[in-house]
């Protein structure tokens, strides 16, 4: 009775292993734990490259000219032999004797790093800066100010420090913590709800419905309807999780941690970041659906679905590598690849007060929609329901001019 | 100009309208379908190949072949399912059955439906894939469950209900938006007795009121008693198209001789392929005619005890034509395709 129990379970085992091992899929089980690996490296190496690049502030200087080089050049030697993070200095103004600076001023409408402003005179420092940038830097500036002006005598001076309500700098980083934080959001949601896409043509093709859904509406209608379809459902999921949340708020907690408003201000944020979502699901889920209809299991669908949210996780990352690159061909990429744009897009709008970028962007990756939903519908014919020749070049742009010369 | 040859894989004769295989005297604008030189490949393997159909408005046509003949792939050309490699089609005066896909309706040969969508649902759904609002489908959807004895079904589950009754649910929803052209592929499979008399009236009703019918079948049966028309797909070839008695006229009648002498001068007047069976002689009918044939056997005082001569049915013609194709396509393989075959 045990024998045959297990010459049974031979059987079964057999199959499913040969099953498995010759699927074409098998390759995606096998590379899977590399993953894990590469993108934890390239999370480590960008995570720690973005707060590099968003925590590097720098002090400007605008001081009599002599004064201001002697207090860099007192900087560059100190800051090497100290723990810690120590400001960049950077030539603001060379200073005529007598000439006056409006640091408040300078500071408002200065870069995007330069987060405090040392005037004043060697013996006589001034900050000007936010008042933890004061707080912060005060002690330093007082050493490096001494060192500078050791000639005469090495007397600590009084930094007399002038506090701001914000800065550009300031402005920057919590702009840009406001983007990261979008772009998370957005990462987080799409790679929840858009891997359910991926077994979405599955239950058609174990039903055989699809037979019937092929000769009724056009293959690109079908993936359409598929996709809003499981927007719509997350949407709901949303609309569901963010009231829970809400409630939780109001009801439960005391404080909704508080980010800068963003750019465009919230409002506008807040609707563009739902347009984004939408275009982030429908791109990632069109490539999805594609990839998933190629599958013909269940089994299939799950061995695909470790690299697609690798792919997600890829996509994240270089959104978020860009965001601390503004102005750069890094960010312009971002923001032009189909995939990550709504991502670079969202933290564009958390950082810049323009809106039509958004509107030429939102468009942009409609057509994108469009495209990946073309083709992913053509391939699933020729590959799933093995049809006819291929649609390519050929008759993409021959059929109308043969139409037209009949 | 009329050809006869002897079939070795049937032991039948066959007569070859040398002129033409599919009837070409149908005006252009009266044909719901119309293909030519449909070819197919997967992979390097020829499903179809070089098929031509003309199927005219109204009538009801059977496409009969062997298993794997290429019937189904035909059938998913002509509804634009897949595209074939070569070849022509035009379907209810459309190069792109897709354009109006809204007009036929479609039962696959493996059916399908959502399990957990009720009965007047799924009806609904396929009518609302032809463009009927959904409203008026679930409206249609009751009706046709009423009138085809599913009424109490109606809010039941597909996965609630047998095999059966979810094709024949299936059936009503390609019938529900009264599509111009029907399109069954083997309708009557894992249907009892009794629902494939149903679906032969249901088809024959379809045609009454002016609905193209085209159906698949390998049981020829069906076909002899429903279809005006038939091809008959080999190998993925038609070998032969058109009327079901030009299908039978295709064979000669055969004979079944019963006489008093078992052997005479009148011997001489039999065929070649006269052979004798129990106290039967059995043979194809000269071409001459019964009027000779009797006379010689009377001159030869053979003892006529019986004479019978049987109009061969659509059955007897099938296999000896899809025979003939599949002999003839045997012969046509190439040497190191069968030797590899083989090995295998």
């Amino acid at each position: 009775m045990l024998a045959h129990h297990f010459a049974a379970a031979w059987v079964v085992a057999r199959r499913d292993f040969c099953a498995v091992i010759f699927s074409k899929t098998f390759i995606f089980f096998l590379i899977g734990p590399l993953f894990p690996v590469f993108i934890g490296a390239m999370a480590g190496m960008i995570g720690a490259q973005v707060q590099r690049d968003l925590d590097n502030p720098q002090i400007g200087v605008a001081m009599p000219a002599h004064q201001g080089d002697a207090l860099i050049a007192a900087r560059d030697a100190l800051a090497p032999r100290m723990a810690g993070g120590v400001p960049q200095f950077v030539v603001l103004e060379r200073l005529q004797p007598g000439q006056a600076f409006d640091a408040r001023s300078a500071l408002k409408q200065g870069g995007n790093r330069i987060a405090a402003i040392v005037s004043g005179t060697l013996e006589a420092p001034a900050l000007t800066g936010t008042p933890e940038r004061v707080d912060q830097w005060r002690g330093q500036l007082a050493l490096f100010a001494a060192e500078a002006n050791r000639g005469e005598s090495r007397i600590y001076p009084d930094v007399a420090g002038y506090k701001i309500a914000t800065s550009a700098a300031k402005q920057h980083t919590d702009q840009a913590v406001t983007a990261q934080a979008g772009q998370v959001l957005l990462f987080l949601l799409t790679m929840l709800l858009a891997g359910m896409v991926l077994s979405n043509l599955v239950e058609e093709k174990a039903n055989k419905i699809i037979e019937v859904l092929a000769a009724s509406i056009p293959m690109d209608a079908l993936f359409l309807g598929k996709l809003f379809a499981m927007l719509a459902v997350s949407l709901v999921g949303i609309a569901v999780w963010g009231s829970v949340y809400g409630a939780l708020m109001i009801f439960g907690m005391k404080s909704v941690p508080l980010l800068a408003t963003p750019a465009v201000g919230w409002p506008v944020f807040l609707t563009l970041g739902f347009f984004y979502f939408a275009m982030a699901y429908l791109l990632l889920g069109s490539l999805f659906l594609s990839i998933g209809g190629m599958a013909t299991t269940v089994r299939e669908v799950q061995t695909l679905s470790m690299p697609v949210t690798m792919m997600q996780l890829m996509v994240f990352f270089f959104a978020s590598y860009a965001l601390a690159r503004p102005g750069t061909w890094i960010e312009t990429v971002s923001q032009v690849f189909p995939v990550s744009s709504p991502f670079a897009m969202l933290a564009h709008a958390a950082q810049s007060p323009e809106i039509w970028p958004h509107v030429v962007a939102l468009g942009w990756q409609a057509l994108w929609v469009a495209v990946i939903i073309r083709v992913g519908a053509q391939l699933f014919r020729r590959t799933v329901m093995k049809s006819g020749p291929a649609r390519g070049r050929r008759s993409w742009f021959k059929r109308p001019v043969a139409a037209a010369a009949r | 100009m009329k050809i006869e040859r002897f079939s070795s894989f049937t032991g039948m004769s066959i007569v070859d309208d040398a002129a033409s295989p599919v009837p070409t005297a149908v005006p252009f604008g009266e044909l719901a379908i119309e293909a030519r030189a449909l070819v197919k490949r997967f992979d390097g393997f020829t499903a179809v190949d070089g098929v031509d159909i003309s199927v005219p408005r109204g009538a009801i046509y059977g496409i009969l072949g062997p298993n794997g003949a290429g019937k189904t792939t035909t059938l998913r050309m002509l509804l634009g399912i897949i595209d074939p490699d070569s070849g022509y089609r035009r379907v209810l005066g459309h190069e792109r059955p897709t354009e109006v896909a809204r007009r036929i309706g479609y039962l696959p040969e493996e059916r399908g439906l959502y399990p957990a969508m009720k009965a007047t649902e799924a009806i609904a759904f396929l009518a609302a894939l032809r463009g009927v609002p959904l409203k008026d489908g679930r409206r249609r959807g009751r009706e046709l469950l009423e009138e085809h004895g599913l009424g109490y079904a109606a809010d039941r589950q597909i996965r609630q209900l047998s095999k059966g009754m979810a094709q024949q649910v299936q059936l009503l929803g390609t019938l529900v938006h009264n599509p111009d052209l029907v399109v069954f592929d083997e309708p009557f499979s894992g249907l009892d007795a009794l629902n494939q008399g149903k679906l032969e009236r249901m088809i024959r009703s379809l045609a009454e009121r002016g609905t193209t019918v085209i159906f698949s079948t390998h049981v020829i049966a069906h076909a002899e008693r429903l279809c005006d028309q038939i091809a008959i797909i080999a190998g993925g070839k038609v070998p032969f198209a058109g009327p079901v008695d030009a299908a039978r006229d295709r064979l000669r009648p055969q004979v079944r001789l019963e006489t008093r002498a078992i052997d005479g001068l009148w011997r001489a007047a039999l065929p070649t392929d006269a052979r004798h069976e129990g106290k039967f002689w059995y043979f194809t009918l000269p071409e001459s005619g019964v009027e000779p044939l009797l006379r010689a056997l009377i001159e030869g005082n053979a003892g006529i005890l019986s004479l019978s001569i049987e109009r061969p049915g659509l059955h007897d013609a099938f296999v000896a034509i899809a025979g003939e194709a599949a002999a003839r396509a045997l012969e046509e393989t190439p040497e190191p395709a069968i030797e590899r075959k083989g090995r295998r």
